[in-house]
């Protein structure tokens, strides 16, 4: 059984997002594979990503849902990291070129205002450590054919991270139940998924929390200014070429994108 | 447009009577009468309406079925369908339901309209619906159906009463004008545990969109909302099974929770 080499393999990932390529998972070569492996190569990926100049934006929740945990056979979500490259603006274009087989999800990203490091995170700490909720729409583009993966794999690549997309106004979070806030998503006018924050972790605070908990593992913390998605809201949609894709958020406002080709 | 003669309704809607009252599902009654259609389907469903009357149940509103994308594809239909609430349908939020109550039981989250006054045309708009409204409230609705596993086809759940079982309204009513209805979002809980979410905008993109098309719907079979009734407005999210013993409850923005116990 040949060894894991985190290097080679961060490189593919790598190289198969700059050429959007698809990758036969990593797991089907190196089906020993644990989850510590995975996030060492996802470490290895974000250092030459920081190399190459990218400035990361903040760390993201993903499988948050009971529905994803339940596929893909965990009880514990899984996180990666946001680049700055990866930012489109609110309204503005995502060109489909530049990616393999995208799907979009609302989601709701915090704000800190001061560091949080676990463990014993709790919502309630994050909530009260929150200077801001933006609204958000998360474009996933898993590098793996067919978005066909297990835990490590999706670990490794990033947690599908590829573009990310913030809405214009930012809100305190004192006055909001983010449990019951409401999102609808909908691609040219057509309303395609609902949902509320309930369907992250029973709570977004929670999944923030459980993050923080997740990175004290290994003596890592949530910064100030960090821009951090907590997962879904709704279930991911596929688009294509040509599409406006919307979504509204209760309180929050709005965001949306182009998908050109 | 309608098939069957009028003891055929009398004879369907003594079937699903007979069924509720046993609690013994019925094959579907488009398997036993395929050329069955909704006119029909409502037909029946007035005549089982009428009978409960007469044995001292009274109406006090109605629900609005379908409403979901989703729903209406599975049925292969395009538009939602309604049936009627009775006073004997209603649980105390909080409240136990006796298993005895139900057959084959499923959960939705909704928003129940209150109105102050009268829908009636074949006109009605969003802003009427809006305009008439004394309050919403949130809901759980016990969806039931008198059909073996479930197994309907539009003809089907028209016929049994839009597929009611029981509701539950709860939570605090509020006012339209203070908030934005399609944008309420909705946690749905068994047993402690998130189900399912959803928001306002599920149902057909505005829950007062519904309760629109059931006043025009209603019109054609000169029938009117009245000031007072309830109008439970479609499901947010998708329906759950319900077991005994499971403790369901909904939690809205702006509006609260609302909560319902299935006994053992």
């Amino acid at each position: 059984m040949a060894a894991i080499d985190y290097d080679m393999l961060a490189n593919e990932l790598r190289r198969a997002e700059q050429e959007k390529r698809e990758l036969v998972r990593l797991t089907a070569q190196y089906p020993e594979m644990t989850v510590e492996d995975a996030y060492a190569i996802q470490e290895r990926l974000v250092d030459m990503k920081r190399k190459d100049g990218y400035r990361i934006i903040g760390p993201k929740m993903g499988l948050t849902s009971a529905a994803k945990m339940a596929q893909m056979g965990v009880n514990e979500p899984i996180y990666g990291y946001v680049f700055d490259y990866m930012v489109v603006p609110n309204g503005g274009a995502v060109a489909m070129s530049e990616l393999i087989h995208p799907k979009v999800e609302a989601e709701i990203a915090f704000i800190l205002k001061q560091d949080v490091k676990g463990p014993g995170i709790t919502g309630a700490h994050i909530l009260a450590a929150t200077e801001y909720i933006v609204p958000a729409l998360e474009i996933i583009d898993s590098r793996y054919a067919n978005f066909h993966f297990t835990l490590p794999d999706v670990i490794a690549d990033n947690a599908s991270s590829s573009r990310v997309v913030f809405g214009s106004r930012l809100t305190p979070p004192r006055s909001l139940e983010l449990d019951v806030l409401g999102a609808s998503l909908s691609i040219n006018g057509e309303a395609k998924a609902f949902g509320a924050g309930a369907a992250v972790l029973g709570h977004p605070a929670n999944a923030i929390a459980m993050l923080a908990n997740m990175l004290a593992r290994k003596g890592g913390s949530l910064k100030a200014g960090d821009v951090i998605l907590a997962g879904a809201m709704t279930e991911a949609i596929r688009f294509a070429s040509g599409d406006v894709v919307f979504a509204l958020f209760d309180q929050l406002g709005t965001v949306s994108f182009r998908a050109t080709e | 447009m309608t098939t069957l003669q009028t003891e055929k309704w009398e004879y369907y809607s003594k079937l699903l009577l007979k069924s509720e009252r046993e609690r013994q599902p019925l094959s579907p009654l488009t398997e036993l009468e395929p050329t069955m259609t909704v006119n029909d389907a409502y037909q029946i469903q007035l005549r089982t309406i009428e009978q409960k009357m007469k044995e001292g149940h009274q109406v006090v509103g109605k629900k609005i079925g379908l409403t979901s994308a989703a729903m209406q594809q599975l049925l292969g239909v395009d538009q939602p369908d309604y049936g009627h609430l009775l006073d004997s349908m209603m649980i105390e939020n909080g409240g136990t339901v006796p298993w005895e109550r139900v057959m084959q039981p499923k959960v939705e989250a909704e928003i129940a309209f209150v109105l102050k006054r009268d829908l009636v045309g074949s006109r009605i708009t969003v802003l009427d619906v809006l305009q008439a409204t004394d309050y919403i409230v949130p809901a759980l609705e016990i969806v039931d159906s008198r059909i073996v596993d479930w197994k309907i086809r539009l003809e089907d759940t028209v016929a049994d009463n839009a597929s009611s079982g029981l509701y539950v309204l709860g939570g605090k009513p509020i006012p339209v004008h203070s908030v934005d209805v399609a944008q309420i979002g909705m946690a749905l809980y068994r047993n402690g545990e998130v189900v399912n979410t959803g928001v306002g905008a599920a149902a057909l993109g505005h829950p007062a969109f519904c309760v629109a098309w059931l006043a025009n719907k209603l019109y054609e079979y000169g029938k009117e909302l009245r000031a007072g009734e309830v109008v439970l407005s479609g499901a947010l999210s998708a329906a759950v099974s319900a077991e005994p013993g499971d403790f369901f409850s909904a939690r809205f923005a702006h509006l609260g929770e609302v909560r319902v116990q299935f006994a053992l």
